[in-house]
């Protein structure tokens, strides 16, 4: 087992996967804003409102155009670089994919050219619900994400077959409302509209700082204050829904993430602040609350949380009941589906654990043959790296808050005070405007990092889902990767930063002609004209 | 759940090859004239202006055409997983490039307009180019390569081993078949282009298009010709369950004979490469006649008898192993679970139709042809 290749594939998905998450966010929230904004342009047919739709839509579509390209090598790079993983769960693992592809973002790509095309190829309301479409699409697409996703951190609806030596679906139903899908798919679209909400919020404090576009500036705030305070509430509330799964789903994460290395007696404390030393096994310099964890966990006081150290002892019981799974499925599968059934009921009474026999696989080629020791390390492997996910689930949720009160702040002035902002609140909001992106990034480490040394939590190591490929080639499409990508980030930030310069554009000819209605309108005495 | 064990595991697996096909197809008579279009692009169109309209005939519908290259991966991944774990592995740098390449187009047709600069512009032109010939050179290749067999095992836990190189791919049976996917994709951007255009740019490729549908068929021709005497086939080598465990290994297969025992098994899949050379003759005589409408539809026929053709002649064969036959995948046993086809084939009868009929929606409402003013008119809106 080549460790090289491991690292490799795993920075490589890293690093694709997290520079996929820079576009997507957006993409999922600006969409929804921008189809806000036209259906406002709809119901009162002013100009201004179809001006917003038209200038945030062109920044949506140079992010778009990203994502899309992006979302290419999401789609293939299972089968190349993790091609024991997509034999061994591509059974379940695939179908949401497809499902997406079929259901979601067919929609999404198919309208978004209208989208922009056709301006003057359909009615108003026709427009208007293409933009919905689009934006439908790009939010159905983030569900059976999620669902693929939440399958790996919690796979429900499925049984090992060792005839095709692979994970088989057994209920579908149960792959598609696995409780740990659902919370992550508002919790992650709730991301999306936060770090839409601030993009928006942040560009257009901008403007209102340099004077410019004064008008789509503070309709755009007070569009985006409302949806993003709704957005960052959820995604905190829903936030706290996963961590409580975890309780029940991965213990291991929960504990790492709270630096948790001995079982407290319930309601365990948490820690606020601390330096989580890997090889000690303790947080150092800890400062800690007491009974929050165990609220936060167990929602109960009296409900155990189990810390590192007894969860290390359960997985080397486990690793051990995993071999007599392992040592089954070997003579079954020598005896080609002719196995004695003592054999079969031998494997089916622990083949939930034969996963964590795979663990030694890193050690030796065949895991019968583990030492005492192999089989200690091989326990001590399922402790993630605590350290980063402490730190890491920590930057996201105090900036999980930080938005509830920005939003909070922006959503009060724009509706109780005239849409008067200070000068420094604006400022403010322009700093914060890479922020969700960060907080975001902090998120999926947590998921991702955080379930390792897993692919699929319990089932299937990490290490044994890689392909067969020499470290020349994964070094070479890595790199390859990293400059592409780079490339195409800075053309992006700068056709952005280009767009936001240069402002909206004007339809002149249809501003004078509101402007020449509804100075009919006033001097007819039917109502005052707003202060355009 | 048993409502699955109402179709067949048999019937699901010769649907889902079915699908599959469908898919490939789909893939290649939408994106394939995005990618003919990509091509031609520096040649077909010389001015800027003319770029831009060339580029524009596609602006609207690229990123729905694209999705269908998407969903074949994700179909593959969830109805033929060993296909996808074997295929993607082993094509590693092949794949890498077709990635790079369809990053690099999408990103080009959408930011090459935004500045006016005449390098940058030249700098995506060429993007474009390559972001149109590599896939579909490289799509032909991988074709000709599973005709005669890629060097793969599988060990006993099924796990994937390929010992071929990257310029292994690069053989000359490959490469000729990479010349009838260039020559047909060609051919079809050309269709697209006399259709969606005027003036000098649809001269042109009226030009270029009735010499790809010539290539088209002489290429087509001659790797008929090629496989049939120096191609060897793969047959199973005793009966096989055809609703039995999807495990490859669980197959003793053969390799020697010729494909083309195909066509004495099944006579009637004849109508396949019969079609691939009546639509490219077609359209060669629609390019010389100006008939719009009949040439597209010509060069539609063409591409489905051709990639039909390349299946059927297979089958059941998805992708036989050259260094170890017993490893090649099959339809009988290379697919999903019985439950997880079911509940795709479910998926796919709800939104392939849905799919179908909002797609047709979105080209009628983008009838008609893009002129140099639509782009000068709308420099804003359009790319």
């Amino acid at each position: 087992m080549e460790l090289d290749i491991v690292e490799l594939s795993r920075l490589q998905f890293a690093m694709t996967a997290m520079y996929h998450f820079l576009f997507v966010p957006l993409t999922l929230g600006l969409s929804i804003i921008v189809a806000i904004m036209e259906t406002v342009y709809v119901m009162t047919n002013r100009p201004v409102w179809r001006q917003m739709t038209k200038f945030w839509a062109t920044l949506f579509g140079i992010n778009f155009v990203l994502g899309v390209a992006t979302g290419i090598t999401m789609e293939f790079q299972f089968g190349m670089n993790w091609s024991y993983y997509s034999h061994y769960v591509g059974d379940i693992f695939g179908a949401p994919l497809a499902i997406e592809g079929l259901m979601a973002f067919f929609l999404e790509a198919t309208f978004v050219g209208l989208m922009f095309f056709g301006w003057d190829k359909l009615s108003k309301v026709g427009h208007c619900v293409v933009t919905w479409l689009v934006a439908i699409g790009s939010n159905f697409s983030a569900l059976w994400i999620l669902i693929a996703n939440g399958w790996m951190q919690n796979p429900v609806g499925a049984e090992f077959n060792p005839m095709t030596m692979r994970m088989e679906m057994t209920s579908f139903f149960e792959v598609m409302f696995n409780e740990v899908a659902q919370a992550k798919f508002v919790h992650t679209v709730s991301a999306g509209y936060v770090t839409a909400s601030i993009f928006v919020l942040g560009v257009s404090a901008w403007y209102l700082l340099k004077g410019r576009h004064v008008e789509l500036a503070r309709r755009s705030i007070a569009v985006a204050a409302s949806f993003g305070l709704a957005g960052a509430l959820s995604a905190v509330v829903l936030g706290d829904e996963s961590g409580y799964n975890a309780t029940h789903t991965q213990k291991m994460k929960l504990a790492a993430i709270e630096g948790m290395w001995e079982t407290h007696e319930a309601p365990a404390p948490f820690n606020l602040f601390g330096i989580p030393d890997q090889a000690d096994r303790e947080t150092k310099y800890a400062i800690q609350v007491p009974v929050v964890m165990g609220l936060i966990g167990s929602r109960s006081l009296t409900e155990e949380l189990p810390g590192i150290n007894q969860l290390v002892d359960e997985a080397e019981a486990r690793i051990r009941n995993g071999l007599i799974a392992y040592d089954a499925l070997m003579q079954i599968r020598a005896d080609r589906g002719a196995a004695a059934p003592e054999l079969t009921a031998q494997f089916e009474q622990h083949s939930a654990d034969l996963g964590f026999a795979f663990l030694l696989k890193r050690y030796l080629d065949d895991p019968r043959l583990a030492t005492d020791d192999q089989i200690a390390m091989a326990a001590q492997d399922t402790v993630p790296g605590v350290l980063p996910l402490f730190w890491a689930f920590r930057v996201m949720v105090i900036l999980g808050f930080g938005f509830i009160a920005l939003m909070l702040f922006f959503f009060i002035r724009a509706n109780f005070y005239g849409m008067r902002f200070p000068r420094w609140a604006l400022r403010a909001a322009v700093v914060a405007i890479p922020t969700p992106w960060i907080a975001a990034e902090m998120g999926w480490f947590v998921a991702e990092f955080g379930r390792q040394p897993w692919t699929v939590d319990g089932v299937l190591p990490t290490a044994l889902s890689v392909s067969q490929l020499s470290v020349a080639q994964v070094a070479f499409t890595l790199a390859g990767f990293i400059t592409f990508y780079s490339v195409l980030f800075v053309i992006e930030i700068g056709l952005m930063r280009k767009y936001i310069l240069k402002g909206p554009y004007m339809d002149v000819a249809e501003t004078d002609d509101w402007t020449r209605r509804h100075t009919d309108r006033l001097t007819g005495g039917r109502g005052l004209e707003p202060a355009e | 759940m048993i409502l699955h064990e109402f179709v067949d595991f048999e019937i699901l697996r010769v649907i889902w090859w079915g699908l599959l096909g469908v898919l490939l197809i789909g893939f290649a008579l939408t994106d394939g004239f995005d990618l003919g279009v990509g091509t031609l692009l520096p040649f077909v169109a010389r001015t800027d202006i003319e770029r831009r309209v060339a580029i524009n005939t596609v602006g609207p519908v690229w990123e729905g055409n694209q999705v269908w290259f998407i969903l074949g991966g994700g179909a593959i991944f969830a109805a033929w997983p060993p296909l996808y774990a074997v295929s993607f592995s082993g094509f590693y740098i092949a794949m890498f490039l077709i990635l790079a390449a369809l990053i690099l187009r999408p990103v080009g047709f959408k930011y090459r307009s935004k500045r006016e600069d005449e390098r940058w512009r030249a700098a995506w032109d060429w993007a474009l180019f390559v972001g149109g010939f590599v896939p579909a050179l490289v799509f032909g290749v991988a074709v000709g390569n599973v005709l005669q067999g890629v060097p793969f095992r599988l060990t006993e836990d099924l796990m994937s081993i390929y010992e071929g190189s990257f310029f292994g791919l690069l053989n000359p049976y490959a490469l000729l078949a990479g010349l009838v996917s260039v020559s047909m994709l060609v051919m079809h951007g050309a269709a697209w282009l006399q259709l969606k255009t005027e003036g000098m740019v649809a001269d042109r490729a009226r030009t270029f298009g009735a010499w790809a549908a010539i290539a088209t068929i002489v290429t087509y021709a001659l790797a008929g010709l090629w496989l049939a005497g120096g191609i060897d086939a793969y047959s199973f080598a005793g009966p096989v369950a055809t609703d039995g465990p999807s495990n490859p290994l669980m197959n003793a297969v053969v390799k020697g004979g010729s494909w083309m025992a195909a066509y004495e098994a099944r006579p009637w899949i004849v109508i396949a490469p019969a079609l691939g050379f009546l639509g490219a003759a077609l359209a060669f005589l629609g390019f010389r006649t100006d008939k719009e409408g009949w040439t597209m539809l010509a060069s539609k026929l063409s591409i489905l008898g051709i990639i039909a053709s390349v299946g059927l002649t297979m089958f059941p064969f998805i992708l036989p192993s050259s260094i170890d036959p017993n490893s090649s995948l099959t339809v009988w046993d290379s697919s999903s679970s019985h439950l997880t086809l079911f509940v795709m084939l479910v998926s796919a009868v709800i939104f392939v139709p849905l799919i179908l009929a909002y797609t047709a929606w979105v080209y009628k409402v983008l009838w008609g042809k893009v002129t140099a003013s639509d782009v000068v008119d709308k420099s804003d809106s359009v790319y």
